[in-house]
């Protein structure tokens, strides 16, 4: 049995732990707060932003003539994916899950026999997938000095795959990311933006006929872009949300385990305490029947 | 019979701005300036840099876009942009780095024909706010 020295440090060490665990999962909560508020303020305009697209891509005439990045580029031999993790670790199963429904996919594309190419955004990301994945990342963007999600850093990831896209570097885009549910449950989605799925989501369309100034295909060349930096964002607020939601849940759970082990170290250190006071009481007690 | 209808313009962050008893609005729409009173035809276009101007009996607003698509079906007006200020509340401080930022992209040689446009437009309409 550990002496009552070790036990006591380990009682210490262990409530410090817990200290730290609590603190972080406040802050987590203060975040999560505000993450979630502004996932829920940025869905206006990615829903619109779909709307306005699913509308203007009913009412292209010509699909052969259709911006490649609506209509693919008629090839699917190369995949990018992008990954999206956080800065971050402690934060529960939130990056590994990511993770896996990436690596599942990835192992598909190769067996199909199709060429692969990844970009991950976040370190956490980047770490776990240089392993197995190592000289499929050609890009690796972090935020790590934003303190939000904003739409600047989101843009800039968009112009990047954009860019990609017309040098012909890849022909079928996939990000993946966590939808936050609730605190306790998210999501590892993956969603395909390059060439966009213009089947989903059907039920928002409108027959109205709009009038498009200038024509249609213009406005789409200038949209689709755009969407996609849109939807990048929303993938980072969602993964932001998610973030501190794992994390939050993952140190509620922390702080809970060091809070029974801190019992059960107590009741041990009690124990041998009164042993040991027991031990010295027979001490004295022979002595003085020796006598 | 109110001549009202709604307006939201909303930015990735958030919802910048709703109202619904908006009479008149003027957007720089790409091809040129549009004016949109109630019952206009259901339209999409995108803008370029320019003023917004939102007219409602009491009150006139202004406010400064760089780019965005607007949408308007029953009476329902859209704006989606990604940078938008208030004209009365934006600074001088911010307006000379909006500037700035225009100018450095216009002195940018391999930008073609399209951004050269709009990039100019910015700077015209950013000089015209000063």
């Amino acid at each position: 049995m550990a002496s009552l020295d070790d036990l006591k440090k380990r009682i210490s060490s262990v409530k410090s732990t817990q200290k730290i665990t609590k603190a972080m999962k406040m802050v987590a909560a203060a975040k999560l707060k505000r993450a979630q508020e502004s996932a829920e303020k940025g869905r206006p305009y990615s829903q619109k932003m779909n709307n306005v697209i699913l509308n203007l891509s009913s009412g292209i005439s010509d699909k052969e003539n259709a911006p490649k990045l609506l209509s693919g580029t008629g090839n699917e031999k190369v995949h990018l994916c992008v990954v999206m993790t956080s800065d971050r670790g402690l934060c529960g199963g939130f990056n590994a899950n990511i993770i896996k429904k990436a690596k599942s996919f990835f192992s598909n594309i190769i067996s199909e026999g199709k060429e692969l190419k990844i970009i991950t955004v976040g370190s956490k990301g980047n770490d776990q997938l240089k392993r197995s994945f190592g000289d499929k990342i050609i890009e690796n963007i972090s935020f790590k000095n934003s303190k939000n999600a904003n739409y600047f850093d989101a843009e800039k990831v968009g112009k990047s795959i954009i860019e990609k896209f017309e040098k012909k570097e890849f022909d079928i885009c996939t990000i993946f990311y966590n939808q936050f549910k609730n605190v306790i449950t998210q999501i590892p989605q993956s969603q395909q933006i390059i060439p966009l799925n213009t089947e989903t989501g059907n039920e928002n369309k409108t027959d109205d006929t709009y009038e498009f100034e200038p024509d249609e295909d213009e406005i789409l060349s200038n949209l689709l872009p755009k969407n996609i930096s849109t939807q990048i964002f929303k993938a980072m607020l969602e993964n932001s949300a998610s973030e501190q939601g794992a994390r939050m849940s993952a140190m509620d759970n922390a702080t809970r385990n060091a809070g029974e082990m801190v019992d059960k170290l107590t009741i041990e250190y009690n124990r041998s305490r009164q042993a040991a006071i027991t031990k010295e009481l027979i001490e004295i007690i022979s002595g003085a029947e020796s006598l | 019979m109110s001549e009202e209808f709604k307006i939201d313009i909303v930015n990735p962050e958030q919802s910048f701005l709703s109202k619904d008893d908006v009479t008149e609005v003027v957007v720089p729409a790409f091809e040129g300036e549009m004016g949109i009173l109630k019952d206009h035809i259901s339209i999409i276009s995108f803008l370029k840099p320019g003023i917004i101007t939102i007219r409602s009996k009491s009150e006139e607003e202004k406010f400064y876009v760089e780019d965005g698509i607007i949408e308007f079906k029953n009476n329902n007006l859209s704006v989606l942009t990604s940078s938008i200020f208030n004209l009365n509340k934006l600074e001088k401080a911010k307006l000379e780095e909006l500037l700035k930022i225009a100018e450095e992209e216009a002195n940018k040689t391999e930008i073609n024909d399209q951004t050269k446009y709009l990039v100019d437009q910015k700077i015209q309409t950013l000089k015209s706010i000063n």
